[in-house]
């Protein structure tokens, strides 16, 4: 049977990942290379390097550190930040993504998900979604969350599913940076809708948080986190082992 | 020297890559006399089968991989690689294959349980089948090991040449072989250290030394 995912979430800026903390054999833990590898030896089933650089230099800094970490890495690698044009899939497919995450790009431009998913594929179009809850409605917001831009969330997703993208990464950002456990209720609620894959983001406190994840929505495919993962809280084997303990399954 | 056919289609980099961090020699190429000289060849693939086939043949490269395959050299397809293998094609209508391994490809759809995910993406165990030797690929995998899969069709009618399967609600062909030509449907390039093993074992196909001490 397929494993559920469990996804480290890099952010990069100017080619060094942000919030990098300290971890015991690693030499450099701004490296998005050398993290990288440490996530992907410890079992790590994807990662997603997230470009959160605004400049153009930035940008092509960006572009040679995934080329290194594609060339030393060898699981799937997402990509996402600053992708708003075929040229940008294009720009980022090269150096090794073998996903690319959207998300204000497609909001400005819906059409770039079903042109980008003709031309590289479906699996290739991930759709990422911020997603607060405004008057007991899902709202999709953009610019880091900051942004109301009025589109109902459910009816975004339904949307870009139609239009080709192969998986949804919903972002909660009621629960994100809360650590109180992912939104299972609104997972629940984009769950009922798609039927692609759909990755858990925002809440995430300790293992426990996985474990009811998996175990209250069976459907989910993934769960993905940044800073339990950074700073330590969480390592990803001791995590993996807790998750087959409790009948869920996973690739150790 | 491994040839990975380049015609246009997909992208080679972490294929590359990965071959060489194992320190196999390799080369992109859709030159045919480059892929004539080389011991072995790779397949890759990705996006819609028709196409591909197409790309293959307005390259002429599908009667260098018929020849080459014939001349009993190690071929391996890799995803959409591996289906260009078979005989024909049941993707958005019915396309003749490379007719190396004698098959056909089809929608999962038609096999698996209604609400199960389409594309089967992610990892997934390779099972071994019980009743044959396991094949020279997989002799550093272990039964129930873990490779990464993206993909909504997949080969089926083939049961002869199956040398692992992966469970997803129904057994899907995970990889197949007909002597010298080989195809796996994950990518062994995303899938790890497993993947690395199998990208090993198939660069030292045939290479007698090597062979024997299992």
């Amino acid at each position: 049977m397929i494993t559920k995912r469990i996804i480290p979430c890099l952010d990069v800026k100017d080619g060094r990942v942000v919030k990098g903390v300290n971890f015991q054999g690693l030499s450099d833990v701004s490296s998005p290379v050398e993290l990288g590898k440490y996530y992907s030896d410890s079992g790590a089933d994807e990662l997603v390097f997230y470009d959160i650089t605004a400049s153009v230099e930035g940008r092509a800094l960006f572009t040679d550190i995934l080329k290194q970490v594609a060339s030393t890495i060898f699981i799937p690698l997402t990509v996402g930040g600053g992708i708003n044009t075929l040229a940008d899939f294009d720009r980022v497919l090269k150096c090794g993504a073998d996903k690319v995450s959207v998300n204000s790009g497609a909001i400005k431009n819906p059409s770039l998900i079903e042109e980008a998913a003709k031309r590289y594929g479906d699996q290739c179009v991930v759709l990422s979604v911020d997603i607060k809850r405004v008057d007991s409605v899902f709202r999709v917001f953009q610019n880091g969350g900051r942004e109301n831009t009025g589109l109902d969330a459910l009816d975004w997703i339904r949307h870009g599913v139609d239009m080709g993208a192969g998986e949804i990464v919903v972002n909660s950002i009621d629960t994100d940076g809360v650590k109180k456990g992912f939104d299972i209720p609104m997972l629940k609620a984009v769950l009922d809708i798609v039927n692609v894959p759909v990755i858990a983001s925002g809440g995430a406190g300790g293992i426990d948080d996985f474990v009811q994840l998996f175990q209250k929505l069976p459907a989910i495919d993934a769960g993905l986190a940044a800073s339990i993962f950074h700073f330590g809280e969480v390592t990803i084997p001791k995590l993996k082992e807790t998750l087959r303990d409790n009948g869920i399954a996973v690739r150790l | 020297m491994i040839a990975i056919i380049d015609y246009g289609v997909g992208n080679l980099f972490s294929l590359k890559s990965s071959l060489d961090s194992q320190k196999i020699d390799s080369v992109v190429t859709g030159d045919k006399a480059v892929i004539k000289q080389c011991e072995k060849i790779i397949l890759p693939g990705v996006g819609a089968f028709a196409d591909a086939a197409e790309s293959l043949k307005q390259c002429g490269l599908d009667k260098v991989l018929i020849e080459e395959a014939q001349k009993g050299k190690p071929i391996l397809g890799i995803c959409l690689g591996m289906q260009l293998l078979f005989d024909k094609s049941y993707e958005y209508g019915e396309h003749e294959g490379l007719g190396l391994i004698s098959g056909t490809v089809r929608p999962i759809a038609d096999v698996i349980p209604k609400g199960l995910k389409i594309p089967h993406i992610g990892w997934n165990a390779l099972h071994f089948p019980k009743h044959k030797a396991k094949s020279p690929l997989f002799r550093y995998v272990n039964e129930g090991e873990f490779v990464y899969f993206v993909h909504s069709y997949y080969c089926a009618d083939c049961e002869q040449s199956v040398i692992a399967a992966a469970e997803y609600g129904a057994p899907l062909t995970a990889a197949a072989a007909d002597k010298n030509v080989f195809g796996c449907q994950f990518h062994p390039e995303k899938s790890g250290d497993v993947g690395m093993k199998i990208l090993r074992a198939f660069h030292e196909l045939g290479a007698p030394g090597k062979e024997r001490h299992k």
